[in-house]
């Protein structure tokens, strides 16, 4: 095989056929969402690493790159590690949830506005 | 101090089943299918049932009632909320594609000789290199997986094929199952309870890719002779070589079209079945489809389409909308019109009579101890619920 022809990097990540769709009113701001996404993936994945390297180094006390590599976590750990996983993505994207609650109440006063309200009631 | 919710999430990424044919993957490679599949889930449960809230609230109180889920499509393409959610999936599937193409590609030389070495003058895997690609497969890359089912970067490349296979657990938040075979699982039990006695001698699987969901059934019916054929001579490279590593050997691949298959003589099969296969093929090319299986199926015959539920006039336009997402923004170009079609009519039209038809519905069937079952579970991400409905026919015994 040919294996210049081959380069993962510069492939991975290549576009698909078909014009890319843009949603945010500003599309700067969807690639800069893009690029924080991508950010925050990477983050997990240290994240799930160093998980790994504690728990290794807890149970025998040292470890080598293989023992990382070949690590299969336990029903209940695998659970433990996929709840912080909820949590984290819950951090990530609370400006979503709070939108969402906030949908509940539409006409909920501003601080602003109950300042007003309290200034008059002098 | 751990969390005490009871969790109901997503399984690690290393309970997939692995074959012969499966890629290695480091830890990192294994943590970033994690946190992908982690992410499906929390814009499907968290963030997707806000995007209803939104239309109901703020986007359709102020808008002419729509009568079409074009119009409230539109409608939600102005609302913040959706915007994001959208942004964020079409984001995830394009780190999926990534994640997926980076394994595959880093280790593509031993990856395509495996598939070589598995393949090689093996009958049950018959190519045709002057195939054309039909235009609804060379025009956009589905899924947004680049080079889609068919192209190859180097001579006998399984690279596409091997992403797909590794990245289905990441779409479907691990809602497929162990060897995301859920499907096919599901229409194998669908089988054993409906027709308990049918022993189908030939079964022809069509658009049947890397056969994830026709090893199950070619396990199930072992005296059966299998054939799965699709356009993509790489999925069908690499869907032999899998399914030879797991021990199944009843499964011929060939690469063929569907709307074509004037190789097999009148009533060939017994069994003519695809699955979540007719949304990626288009207007001009179901008819000829749907007749070829009319034509190659036995008296007595049994043909069976699996595809998520069409936009029948009770669906509400915004679950439509919602469901036509992929169409639009996943590269999916066929299933917005495909969901919208009177099958039953298409059936008919096919050569079938009225009174042959059946319809049934199955859900996905996965080892549930290791995986939520999704499709019994609150999650709804429209359109890639692991729940699908069945339409298909019958033919009568001569």
């Amino acid at each position: 095989m040919d294996k210049s022809r081959i380069d993962p990097l510069k492939l991975a990540g290549a576009k698909p056929k078909g014009k890319r769709p843009y949603f945010l009113k500003d599309p700067d701001v969807e690639r800069v969402l893009a690029v924080t996404m991508a950010i925050a993936q990477e983050l997990a994945v240290v994240r799930e690493r160093m998980d790994t390297v504690e728990r290794i180094l807890e149970d025998k006390g040292s470890l080598t790159q293989a023992d990382i590599e070949t690590y299969v976590p336990p029903k209940p750990i695998a659970e433990e590690r996929g709840a912080w996983t909820q949590e984290y993505l819950a951090r990530i994207m609370r400006i979503y949830q709070q939108e969402i609650e906030g949908l509940n109440t539409p006409d909920e006063p501003t601080s602003e506005d109950i300042g007003h309200e309290l200034a008059q009631d002098e | 101090m751990s969390d005490t919710r009871n969790y109901d999430g997503p399984p690690d990424y290393r309970n997939v089943g692995l074959h012969g044919m499966s890629p290695e993957t480091t830890h990192d490679e294994k943590a970033r299918f994690n946190f992908l599949a982690h992410l499906n889930r929390h814009l499907a449960s968290n963030v997707l049932p806000g995007v209803k809230k939104a239309y109901e609230t703020r986007v359709a109180p102020h808008q002419p009632k729509p009568n079409h889920r074009n119009q409230v499509r539109k409608q939600l393409l102005q609302d913040p909320l959706f915007q994001h959610w959208s942004a964020l999936r079409r984001g995830t599937m394009e780190l999926r594609q990534q994640a997926g193409r980076w394994v595959t590609l880093r280790q593509a030389e031993s990856l395509n000789s495996k598939a070589e070495n598995l393949t090689k003058e093996d009958p049950r895997l018959v190519l045709n290199p002057d195939l054309k690609i039909p235009n609804y497969l060379a025009k956009i890359d589905h899924h947004c997986m680049p080079g889609s089912y068919h192209d190859e970067i180097v001579p006998g490349d399984v690279t596409g094929a091997a992403n797909y296979d590794v990245g289905i657990f990441v779409t479907t938040g691990g809602g497929l199952g162990r060897f995301s075979d859920g499907g096919g699982e599901a229409v194998v039990a669908w089988m054993k309870k409906n027709r308990p006695n049918f022993a189908p001698k030939r079964i022809l699987d069509i658009g049947g890719g890397l056969g994830q969901n026709v090893v199950p059934i070619a396990k199930a019916y072992p005296d059966a002779e299998v054939v799965c054929v699709d356009t993509g001579a790489p999925v069908l490279r690499y869907g032999l070589a899998r399914a030879k590593t797991m021990g199944v050997d009843n499964i011929t691949f060939v690469q063929a079209n569907a709307e074509d298959l004037s190789m097999y003589p009148d009533g060939h099969f017994d069994w003519v079945q695809s699955t979540m296969f007719l949304h990626e093929t288009s207007v001009k090319s179901m008819p000829r489809i749907m007749k070829e299986s009319h034509r190659l199926l036995a008296a007595g015959g049994l043909v069976m389409h699996v595809e998520q539920p069409q936009y029948a006039p009770d669906m509400p336009l915004y679950e439509q909308a919602i469901r036509d997402w992929d169409a639009f923004y996943n590269n999916e170009p066929f299933w917005t019109k495909l969901h919208e079609l009177d099958l039953d009519q298409w059936m008919v039209d096919a050569g079938f009579d009225r009174d042959e038809l059946l319809h049934g519905g199955v859900a996905a069937v996965v080892d549930s101890e290791l995986f939520p079952e999704h499709a019994n579970d609150d999650v709804e991400d429209y359109g890639r619920k692991a729940a699908w409905h069945i339409i298909g026919a019958e033919k009568k015994a001569a």
